[in-house]
């Protein structure tokens, strides 16, 4: 009796049959991926040519990891919600309420360092439960709800305290300043010792969850559920799938990272703002399409993803160091790099089309 | 009963019409209002500092500043009639816009003595540049299928940096009395000029709609874009159109934002415009996902934005503070208009009925 059951599956081939495109055994996935590595090496060694050695000490590496690490985390939480199909632009936002909440607790009511964290999780799970329950079972579009969700948290940030201040509970500040040098890597200074490079606490929580959600949209159940509502809701649906959870879980683990992200974020400015984070979401957004993951879905790489971060961040200081006016040059090379990915993810959409 | 029965079709009728949505806010706030400070409706006369009549007043200020957001929501309901999304670079664009008025106007100078160029010239050169960038917009949307939102998301970014590159990051200022009317006043009339622009661009598409088929079409593509295109439209270019069509509408807006000041600042110039003109569109009970819409509804909706909006600074919440009320607002509106709420509330409305009927009798 299975004999000829799995005779049928086979004849039915081509349904399940892989994408294959110009490049002959490569899938679209993976197509993405190499783009983006080769984009961020090309961009690395092009910086290390033309702005000098600066680029060439590894601490100028790990410093664009320090500096970037709560937007690694943002652009995780990003990429999820785009891979299932989704967006999320609220993150600056909750990133903002974060920093601005657990700066106001520290020093205002003198709280301890998990009573900040807890206040940061929290806030994440908040708004990832209010817009999850909004986008998954009332069917309302993900880019209105998440709208609205980002200028609640920056409303609310100004509610929460109005004006700008440090952080001065040492408990935080040592936390902090807390420095991870790494063994065997580093640069001689100028006074001839060798001086290893050093990051931070929330680079290793960045690389934790990287790692996490890598292995999360692998090997897990609910990874291939987000690849499969992302693809196709209608077949992921057809399939069994639970399609309300599964973008509902996408959008909860997205508000939770940006939670988590915003307290790195405040881990590394040390302060609270209303203006903090600003421009969040969209850099997180860039980081994604960048990293290969398609606008409508189905595809995406948790790597790619921190190589876009890499090559975004990579950018930025390479217009900083050339000296030209930030204010301006930065916007435009982000928006440029953005465009012309979405364009290579039109073609590459259109391609997989005609397959 | 009979008389019961066409009274309650009947005002089944108004509530089911689109354009009451808006009414009932702006009701429900002008009540709050009047019961809050019956001031709040109060209009002075009274002469600004060039000696020139002048009305103020909260409701003068409504008209004003609601203005330039009925301009954009004109736009802004074809953009999300026709593609199912919207367009986010809005206050960017109007940026970029103003930027280059700015710089026709004063030409190398930025603190010129007396005007390089007609301000016809400047505006028609504004007109052209917005709608070139809404081109882009739009052409990214139709032709590389690339959703509005993402696609609007690239000018969103660069649009401020390339206002401000147009005019070498320097802020110009005009001294000539001239282009302060647009956004101001003109001598001899009281009332803003906002209001007239923005009766003209109403009128506008008034006609446009009225003598082409253009708002059909729309409809039609917004609602299913591959049928309309087997009927024998060409839905790309209905999209686009309608992209280039709110680049208009941001120029005007970018022309009485610069009128304004009679300068720029381009970070904070129209920020946070884009949600106040989705939520226009929102409030007017336009689907945001695309179709039949109702142009008088969303213009209607700008001016019930400015009124909550004017609203909330009277109650002196501050300005950083605005959006999460405006928040929980969409957040309502949106819920309220999702069909698993509207099935509930009908059936609620239902087993209400037979017992108002029977009180009745």
């Amino acid at each position: 009796m299975a004999l000829p059951n799995t005779k049928l599956a086979s004849k039915s081939g081509p349904a399940v049959k892989p994408v294959r495109g110009g490049l002959k055994n490569i899938s679209d996935s993976n197509l993405l991926l190499l783009i983006t590595i080769i984009v961020f090496v090309l961009m690395y060694v092009g910086a290390i040519l033309f702005q000098g050695k600066g680029f060439l000490k590894p601490q100028t590496f790990f410093n664009i990891l320090n500096a970037n690490a709560a937007l690694i985390i943002a652009s995780v939480g990003m990429s999820i919600v785009m891979i299932t199909g989704g967006i999320d632009i609220s993150v600056g936002g909750v990133a903002a309420l974060v920093s601005m909440s657990c700066a106001v607790y520290l020093d205002y009511h003198g709280g301890s360092i998990f009573g900040s964290i807890a206040i940061a999780i929290a806030i994440g799970l908040a708004f990832g439960i209010v817009q999850g329950i909004l986008v998954a079972y009332l069917d309302i579009q993900p880019f209105i709800v998440s709208l609205a969700g980002m200028f609640f948290a920056r409303g609310m940030t100004t509610i929460v305290n109005t004006k700008p201040f440090n952080v001065e509970n040492p408990a935080f500040v040592a936390l902090k300043e807390t420095r991870l040098r790494i063994p065997g890597v580093g640069s001689v200074n100028k006074n001839g010792t060798f001086v290893n490079a050093y990051v931070e606490i929330g680079v290793v929580v960045a690389i934790l969850i990287v790692i996490l959600m890598f292995c999360v949209l692998r090997w897990t159940k609910l990874g291939r559920h987000f690849y499969a509502v992302g693809g196709n809701a209608q077949s992921a649906l057809m399939l069994g799938i639970n399609v309300r959870r599964t973008r509902f879980l996408s959008h909860l683990i997205c508000s939770l990272l940006a939670g988590i992200g915003g307290y790195v974020y405040f881990l590394h400015v040390g302060s609270g703002s209303a203006s903090h984070a600003s421009g969040m979401e969209m850099n997180a957004i860039a980081s994604s399409i960048i990293g290969g993951t398609m606008l409508t879905g189905g595809l995406g790489n948790i790597i790619g993803t921190f190589f876009g971060v890499l090559s975004l961040s990579t950018i930025q200081n390479i217009v900083s160091s050339a000296g030209l006016d930030q204010a301006w040059w930065t916007g435009i090379t982000i928006a440029a790099m953005l465009c012309l990915f979405l364009l290579i993810q039109s073609v590459v959409m259109a391609r997989r089309k005609r397959s | 009963m009979g008389k019961n029965k066409t009274k309650a079709a009947g005002l089944k009728k108004i509530f089911g019409q689109q354009i009451f949505i808006p009414i009932a806010a702006l009701l429900i706030l002008a009540v709050f209002n009047l019961i809050a400070d019956p001031g709040f409706f109060r209009i002075t006369l009274g002469t600004n500092s060039a000696g020139n009549p002048v009305l103020s007043g909260y409701l003068i200020t409504i008209l004003d500043y609601g203005s330039e957001l009925a301009i954009l929501a004109i736009g802004m309901t074809l953009v999300t009639a026709a593609s199912g999304g919207q367009d986010i670079s809005v206050g960017a664009g109007i940026a970029i816009a103003g930027s280059v008025i700015l710089r026709v106007l004063c030409g190398r100078d930025s603190r010129p003595e007396e005007l390089q160029a007609p301000i016809i010239v400047a505006f028609l050169v504004a007109c052209l540049v917005a709608m070139l960038f809404g081109a882009f917009n739009g052409a990214l949307v139709a032709y590389f299928k690339i959703p509005p939102m993402i696609a609007t998301l690239i000018l969103f970014t660069a649009g401020r940096s390339i206002a401000a590159w147009i005019n070498n990051n320097e802020l110009p200022i005009v001294s000539d009395e001239t282009l302060s009317y647009f956004g101001g006043f003109i001598p001899g009339i009281p009332i803003p000029t906002p209001f007239f622009i923005a009766m003209a661009c109403v009128l506008i598409i008034a006609l446009v709609l009225r003598f082409t088929n253009l708002g059909l079409y729309t409809q039609a593509v917004g609602i299913n874009a591959s049928s309309s295109r087997l009927n024998g439209l060409n839905p790309q270019m209905i999209k686009f159109i309608s992209f280039v069509i709110l680049g208009l509408c941001v120029a005007v807006c970018g022309l009485i934002k610069v009128s304004r000041l009679s300068s720029i600042n381009y970070s904070v110039i129209a920020k946070d415009i884009e949600m106040d003109a989705i939520l226009a569109v929102a409030l007017g009970g336009n689907s945001l996902g695309g179709g039949k819409f109702n142009i008088w509804a969303s213009i209607l909706g700008a001016y019930v934005i400015q009124f909550l909006t004017t609203t909330l600074y009277k109650f002196k919440v501050q300005s950083d503070a605005l959006p999460a009320y405006k928040a929980v607002v969409v957040i309502v509106l949106v819920v309220l208009s999702t069909p698993a709420v509207r099935d509930y509330l009908a059936k609620l409305g239902k087993k209400l009925r037979p017992v108002a009927v029977k009180e009745v009798a």
